[in-house]
């Protein structure tokens, strides 16, 4: 029925959690031709796990939830005022037996859950690299994982293939069985990278790295998304992501280098700026180091890179001298400063008609200028 | 000096005749609707003469009871309110797939969902709850108001304040578009510029203002103002539930006070608490607003416990079972709330022993939760369980509440948590718990608690019609969005591309629908019992056969509550006092000190808003005048000695003559 439930191996009891997820998922299945339940029948193998984990964290808990709800309506039923022959014991408000049980019961299948959540968490935790890539089949040892760069940004996918050389913008793809690295940041507001067929969601942050280690075991094109509000144009963040066997993949790298672009420091500058709905667009070169300085906030010439920032700070701050560096620390504002729209914008601020998304006729509510047209406080725009 | 745009920059700050959304036909709409419906109100207190009593009666009162249900009333209006954002929300999700745009761009999308999370929570579930306590609270402990009347009066007011500035962002500029807890650094000066997220920001201020002294006040009457006899272990489960959560809104809600004075600083004046900027930290605006986040929901469940514990014990006609284990399980879950924070945000890179150490910590919070689910079935096993329209809600809140409670200890797993996170799934969750706990509870604690703030019950056939709409299209409403969160569709999307999912979302939009006419039958129930009031009308004050205090005195009860001070014997005091024949003293009363009236908290409510909205527009002469104004007034009421009164003996011996006659009438004593 489920093809590929034996993947949990590593995990205790398998067999039973089996017979529960068979009886679990039963009463789904007939809604299950006419859509896809991603989540449910994932084509990663990290996925896959957290799909089992998901399954038998419920199936434990129906051991409980199932005869709790089924005596709600028994007990209901039974004691109805109607039904005089049942009996009536109104003072009847204590028994030590039953409280134990009461007590006992739930604690129970907490346990078996906790320790459960202990392994999965520690097995799973999207930092530690793979150890198998399906079940009973580790991780080669003299293998290299195809390591992604990520950057949210507002409001598209770039990904860098660092082995390769490229970038493309909405687009992603991996061979399949080869562990994937992600390494993920964003530009300016929390995103959440999230590819639900291959491995669950991690946060992208700007200044800060998550990561991401998963693999694709079947071939396929599958739905990517940001699972973190943005702003607007959250909703149309998504791209697909291609599984492909080797030499697809090396075909998809040809491809991306033969009719990419370069992506110079001011062509991502460029990219960068806020826009919705942007084509997939393939780079055959980039900047040395981009991916570095965007992780460091730094793309921007003259910004100062947090790796810089915090060395400074590690000796205890740079004195009177960092009155220079203000200006130098300031990322936000560049929405601002380049005319674009902010990603939460509103009246007045937006130039938008209030909550429409025409802009409003009256451009010049600020007559001064630079800084004059934000809202906020002058001293955030000087 | 100035040029005229200078002057209008002095004067009215940021705000313009731009602002104001008058070529929005939706805006037109609600407007036009609020306007005429708003002028009937106005025009029917006219017609009734009700001016001189709304003002000298209720918005001046200090009496717990009045204050509670204003409370409650604030929540019923702020629920039409937010649900109408949930309809918008729904109707676009239903239609807005492929190249349909649907008929919200993303600019008003966006703030939908913002007012509806926030208003749900903050002037529904909050008002609602505290309505409830306040009500209640003081009749079930045998006192005769709270502890200081007067604050909290002033606790309804801001909370009131709070309410208006939000509603003011619907036709003057906007509300904000960083979702319900304004997470930075999206919420921040340079990302979201513009009044919404400082419309945000002051509403909430200034409501917490009010929840938290509510909070305090509300411990100090349990803690210091039970009536002789009633040791911590004889009060009643509600208001062990009640003094539960009062802790957990004194504990919780400074934090939030505190997070926001940081954004707020952030905001206005040029700090980097949680930008991205001169090292400035949006991780840590996580866990502040989530350390006041997590007890925040135990705030709104524990109160609906406190309720359905009553309802099941009062229908089933039988002692509250376990009551002891009871009372431990709702201490366990207060301490427990304070360590499950990260819980909502385990997909933020915490290493594996953070993430399970809080994953395991929600996980052990079901265990006094699934004892209580254990403690009501066991209460109504023997029993003789009458099927009232509280005891349906009882019943749904049981089957509803423990789907929800399953669900989340789901969430609660880290590594399922990554596949779920920020899903429909998610929103299933919690709406689950939200609607059938919280809401259900306050539902089930309307109808019951009911005959005893009117003196007639509520009507019965209404009452079920409506029971049964919110329950099926609850399901109806959120079971597909369980589905679509195993599909990976995820939250706040104004678009979909995939349009095999609209099935799904059509029948989500029936089920909100169906809730649609539970509401409307909610209030034909009030309508249709507010006529029929004669019919309905209850002399004895304990319709139910209730067991606890506020059972025990007339319905509606005397500004005074009690005319004697009861004495508790036992747990479920009034179900002994009946036992034992229990003979209502009909003289010897004396004259009762009382707390006057005061018009303090209405001027600084109206003052409060006039500050925030000046806050909000960058009108610095109105914020500093409103602001002195509010510390001008706070102090001269310091020096108001007129705050109390005697009611006279012949006044209660009148009024206690009227309730012998009645109850003689009626056939009780």
């Amino acid at each position: 029925m489920i093809p590929s439930a034996m993947q949990t191996s590593r995990l205790p009891g398998h067999g039973a959690r089996r017979l529960l997820r068979g009886l679990l998922l039963l009463p789904l299945l007939p809604l299950l031709a006419g859509c896809n339940l991603q989540v449910m029948f994932p084509s990663g193998d990290v996925a896959m796990q957290q799909r089992n984990l998901v399954v038998a964290s419920t199936g434990l808990m129906l051991l409980i939830i199932l005869p709790v709800i089924a005596l709600t309506l028994l007990f209901a039923w039974r004691y109805r005022a109607s039904n005089t022959a049942a009996r009536h014991d109104p003072d009847w408000d204590h028994s030590t037996a039953l409280e134990v049980v009461i007590w006992t019961a739930p604690l129970m299948i907490i346990i078996a859950l906790g320790a459960l959540t202990w392994i999965s968490t520690h097995t799973l935790d999207p930092f530690r690299p793979l150890s198998r890539l399906e079940p009973g089949k580790p991780v080669p040892a003299e293998t290299k994982p195809l390591e992604v760069q990520v950057v949210a940004l507002d409001w598209k996918w770039l990904f860098f293939y660092p082995e390769y050389g490229v970038a493309v913008v909405n687009e992603a793809a991996a061979p399949v069985n080869r562990p994937i690295t992600f390494r993920i940041t964003a530009s300016s507001v929390m995103n959440a990278f999230y590819i639900p067929a291959l491995a669950g969601m991690i946060y992208a942050m700007p200044g800060m790295e998550t990561k991401l280690h998963s693999v694709i075991n079947k071939e396929g094109e599958y739905n990517g998304l940001s699972s973190h509000y943005s702003g607007t144009g959250f909703s149309r963040m998504t791209f697909k992501f291609h599984g492909l066997e080797n030499d697809g993949f090396d075909e998809w790298i040809a491809k991306v280098k033969s009719e990419g672009k370069d992506l110079s420091r001011d062509a991502y500058l460029e990219l960068e700026r806020p826009s919705e709905q942007v084509p997939v667009t393939y780079y055959s070169s980039v900047a040395d180091g981009l991916f570095g300085s965007i992780l460091g906030m730094c793309a921007i010439p003259g910004k100062m890179c947090m790796h810089e920032m915090m060395a400074i700070d590690a000796k205890g701050g740079a004195g009177k001298d960092s009155r220079e560096n203000v200006e130098r620390l300031q990322y936000d504002n560049r929405h601002a400063e380049r005319g674009d729209e902010a990603p939460g914008a509103n009246g007045p601020a937006s130039h938008h008609a209030p909550r429409s998304d025409k802009p409003s006729e009256s451009k010049d509510h600020g007559p001064h200028g630079k800084g004059e047209n934000s809202p906020a406080p002058n001293q955030l725009n000087n | 000096m100035f040029s005229d745009t200078d002057l209008q920059k002095l004067l009215f700050g940021r705000l313009t005749l731009a602002d104001i959304p008058y070529h929005e036909p939706i805006l037109q709409v609600t407007f036009a609707g609020v306007a005429v419906g708003g002028l009937a109100v106005l025009a029917a207190i006219t017609y009734f003469r009700f001016w001189g009593p709304l003002w000298r009666d209720w918005l001046t009162s200090v009496d717990h009871k009045k204050i509670g249900i204003m409370y409650v009333v604030l929540a019923l209006v702020m629920l039409l309110r937010g649900f109408a954002d949930a309809m918008l929300m729904r109707a676009q999700q239903s239609v807005a797939f492929g190249a349909n745009e649907g008929f919200l761009p993303p600019h008003h999308y966006d703030q939908i969902f913002t007012a509806h999370g926030v208003i749900m929570i903050f002037f529904v579930a909050m008002p609602f709850v505290t309505g409830l306590m306040n009500y209640v609270v003081p009749l079930q402990i045998g006192a005769r108001d709270v502890a200081f009347p007067f604050l909290n009066n002033f606790s309804f007011w801001m909370t009131v304040s709070g309410a208006v500035t939000i509603m003011i962002s619907l036709f003057v500029g906007e509300f904000s578009r960083a979702t319900w807890l304004g997470y930075p650094p999206l919420s921040g000066a340079d990302m979201s510029p513009g009044v919404g997220v400082d419309y945000w920001i002051w509403g909430l201020q200034i409501a917490g203002i009010g929840t938290t002294l509510s909070g305090i006040n509300l411990i100090a009457t349990i803690v210091k103002m039970r009536a002789p006899g009633m040791s911590m272990m004889k009060m009643p489960i509600f208001t062990w539930s009640s003094l539960c959560t009062n802790v957990l809104i004194v504990a919780a809600f400074p934090i939030l006070g505190a997070v926001l004075v940081l954004l707020t600083l952030d905001r206005y004046v040029g700090t980097h608490f949680f930008t991205n900027d001169l090292g400035g930290n949006p991780m840590m605006y996580f866990n502040l607003i989530w350390i006041w986040g997590h007890p925040e929901v135990y705030i709104l469940i524990l109160p609906a416990f406190g309720v359905f514990s009553e309802i099941i014990s009062t229908f089933s006609g039988k002692r509250l079972f376990g009551y002891t284990s009871m009372v431990y399980a709702l201490v366990v879950i207060t301490i427990l709330s304070y360590l499950v924070w990260l819980h909502h945000f385990f997909t933020m890179g915490s290493g594996a022993n953070v993430n399970s150490f809080f994953g395991i910590t929600t996980m052990i919070i079901s265990i006094p939760t699934g004892a209580k689910l254990f403690n009501w079935l066991f209460t109504m096993y023997r029993g003789r369980i009458r099927f009232e329209v509280p005891m349906l809600w009882a019943v749904s809140f049981m089957v509803t509440f423990t789907i929800g409670g399953m669900t989340g200890v789901l969430l609660a797993v880290p590594p399922a948590d990554f596949v779920l996170h920020n899903s429909l799934f998610l929103i299933a969750h919690f709406h689950n718990v939200i609607i059938g706990g919280v809401l259900f509870g306050m539902f089930a604690g309307v109808n019951y608690w009911w005959p005893k703030a009117f003196g007639f019950k509520l009507d019965q056939f209404w009452g079920k019609v409506s029971f049964w709409f919110w329950t099926i299209g609850f399901y109806v409403a959120f079971m597909p969005l369980y589905v679509l969160g195993l599909m990976g569709v995820t939250r706040r999307s104004q678009h979909f591309d995939d349009t095999s999912l609209q099935p799904w979302f059509l029948v989500a939009a029936l089920g909100v629908g169906l809730i649609a006419l539970g509401i409307g039958a909610m209030i034909v129930q009030f309508a249709v019992s507010i006529k029929n009031r004669e019919a309905l009308r209850d002399v004895t004050g304990d319709p139910w056969g209730g067991r606890t205090l506020e059972w025990s005195t007339s319905s509606p009860p005397p500004d005074y509550n009690f005319a004697y001070t009861p004495v508790v014997h036992q747990l479920d005091a009034w179900w002994q006092m009946k036992a034992r024949n229990f003979r209502r003293p009909v003289t010897g009363f004396q004259s009762i000190h009382m707390p006057k009236n005061t018009a303090t908290g209405v001027i600084l409510g109206v003052i409060s808003i006039a500050f925030s909205f000046a806050m909000i527009w960058y009108i610095w002469w109105l914020a500093a005048l409103t602001f002195a104004a509010t510390l001008v007034v706070s102090i001269a009421h310091t020096f108001n000695y007129n705050r109390d009164y005697y009611i006279p003996a012949e006044t209660v011996v009148r009024t206690e003559g009227q309730r012998t006659d009645a109850l003689a009438v009626a056939g009780r004593t």
